[in-house]
């Protein structure tokens, strides 16, 4: 039984065909590459799964809930999360209110007036997730934008996982890291997989794909071109695949 | 330090009030009326009407959106008001709702033009102060609306335990204002979405819902100052706050809201509010005409933002 089962999805921006009928299914715990080249759809595909487009047809199936009409706050609510290239984090809001952003926790304060955002909360659940993934961040209270790049895209992977998600997009999250980084990044990746978390990775790096993924999917022109086994395939048939060089 | 760390949980900038100290240090001692108890009164009172509308500015400023049309929804919701009462009849109850929902409506227009029709918040806001300003003219006939009720009145006048009434007026709204932006979710999606809207709208924050609520806030904020000013001076006036939009944007910056989004705080926008209010106040004791103060005003606007400007490059 799948996670994600994505059906016959088309996208157009204007007369520019983007997705010509995306057939894909995900299970849970599953870690699966999405590689193609620039232009095959790999990011407006993402978007269509976590809300952010809607799509022209086709249907986006998650956790047995037909999910196609609902927008990205109700399905980040039903466990679909995403990781941006861009790491979608508010540089001058400080790095706890980042992993909490769009989902504040509240209580009464004085047991009176309502909504009253619980920093405390924030700040002590933010710690423990920042402690979870083993990463140095010099303070919580921090903005976001004076950290590193590494130190950034761990913040993005801390907001993903602290609302227990079934699945985790991640677009392109080792492009702009340092090797040691990267690898940690990976390590991250199998530590989700462990705990029964799906994973889309999208890469150009394909080392990082065979390291992390047991399945690839080769998106080419708005389609699915390729669906591999990890383990029945190797980098020169993926490569032929993307460029569309495959017989 | 134990003060900055108030200062900063209270999401005041310390440098607006050592501004604040030391212009008021300085008029003190250029005029020796200046700290006279009425005379403080006179700046809080005079501060309260566009305090008031600094509000406004500063929650739309945060999320990176800008609100021209304050002062002149102001003159629009001050003639609506009067004419509901003084020239239709009806009772004085419809004063204060004709101009909150003069306001309101204002604002909730600027907004779904801006939402809806993706136009820049520059130009409807700029549109609006024509079209509210014009409508308040033509409400009015291009005259004062004279002869408010006492009840009226009394919140513009009235003085309970020896403090003019727009001054508790301003500061309830202050307070309230402040918890919203400062401790609600409603109040973190705004500075979220003026500091990266790509990444709000990622985590599911309504933007356009979100939008729409920001300036129909600040449409409702000139409705109230609008009622504040009428009854202060006993007039549904047409021209009620002409160049008040200086006023409250500029004290909104000054007191450290970023003009970019991102960063805003109604504790610090009353600070500013009050630079304002002391830097008129204190022009007037020195008998400057009322020409220089408008230069006076502008000049401190492009400062504000200008010193904000180098302060920023050398940071993120």
């Amino acid at each position: 039984m799948s996670l994600l089962k994505l059906t016959d999805l088309h996208k157009s921006f204007g007369a520019v065909k983007v997705l010509r009928g995306v057939n894909l299914e995900v299970a849970a715990g599953e870690v699966i590459g999405l590689v193609g080249d620039n232009g095959a759809g790999k990011s407006t595909l993402m978007k269509t799964i976590t809300g952010v487009y809607p799509v022209d047809d086709g249907m986006v199936r998650f956790d047995d809930e037909d999910v196609t009409h609902l927008n990205p706050g109700e399905r980040r609510a039903r466990g679909i999360e995403m990781i941006y290239q861009d790491l979608a984090l508010a540089g001058q809001q400080d790095v706890a209110n980042n992993i909490f952003l769009g989902r504040e926790p509240t209580k009464r304060l004085w047991g009176i007036l309502p909504s009253f955002v619980d920093k405390a909360r924030i700040d002590s659940e933010a710690q423990k997730m920042i402690d979870r993934l083993g990463v140095r961040i010099p303070s919580i209270h921090l903005p976001v934008g004076m950290l590193s790049g590494g130190q950034q895209q761990t913040i993005a992977i801390a907001r993903a996982l602290t609302f227990q998600p079934k699945l985790v997009i991640m677009d392109e999250p080792t492009a702009a890291l340092a090797v040691r980084e990267v690898q940690s990044v990976l390590d991250l990746i199998e530590q989700m997989r462990s705990e029964g978390i799906a994973v889309i990775l999208i890469s150009h790096r394909l080392n990082d794909v065979f390291e992390a993924c047991g399945r690839i999917v080769v998106l080419r022109q708005g389609s699915v071109i390729a669906d591999l086994n990890k383990k029945e395939t190797n980098m020169n048939e993926v490569v032929s695949y993307i460029v569309g060089a495959h017989g | 330090m134990k003060l900055a760390s108030l200062l900063a949980r209270a999401h005041v900038r310390a440098e607006s009030l050592a501004v604040l100290i030391a212009l008021s240090a300085v008029m003190a001692i250029i005029s020796p009326v200046f700290l006279s108890f009425g005379n403080l009164f006179n700046i809080i009172l005079a501060t309260a009407t566009y305090g008031i509308l600094a509000i406004g500015a500063t929650f739309v400023i945060s999320a990176a959106g800008i609100d021209l049309s304050l002062g002149s929804v102001l003159g629009l919701a001050s003639v609506t008001g009067a004419f509901l009462v003084v020239n239709l009849g009806l009772p004085w109850p419809f004063a204060i709702v004709g101009c909150l929902a003069a306001g309101l409506a204002a604002g909730a227009v600027n907004g779904l033009i801006i939402v809806r029709g993706r136009v820049p918040a520059f130009i409807v806001t700029l549109g609006m102060l024509g079209i509210a300003r014009g409508l308040a003219l033509i409400i009015s006939s291009g005259r004062g609306i004279y002869g408010l009720p006492e009840e009226i009145l009394f919140l513009g006048q009235a003085r309970p335990f020896g403090v003019p009434t727009p001054v508790y007026v301003l500061i309830v709204v202050a307070l309230v204002a402040h918890y919203i932006l400062a401790h609600t979710p409603f109040g973190a999606h705004t500075l979220a979405l003026g500091d990266n809207e790509a990444a709000a709208r990622a985590t599911g924050i309504d933007v356009r819902r979100q939008r729409l609520m920001l300036y129909s806030l600040s449409g409702l904020m000139a409705g109230l100052a609008g009622l504040i000013f009428t009854a202060r001076v006993n007039t549904g006036d047409p021209t009620a706050g002409l160049n008040y939009e200086l006023l409250a944007i500029t004290a909104a910056i000054i007191g450290g809201t970023n003009l970019f989004g991102g960063r805003g705080s109604i504790l610090g926008t009353m600070i500013g509010a009050l630079i304002m209010g002391v830097l008129q106040n204190g022009l007037n004791l020195m008998a400057v005409q009322a020409y220089y103060q408008q230069m006076a005003i502008g000049i401190v606007l492009i400062a504000a933002v200008w010193l904000d400007q180098i302060r920023s490059r050398g940071r993120i």
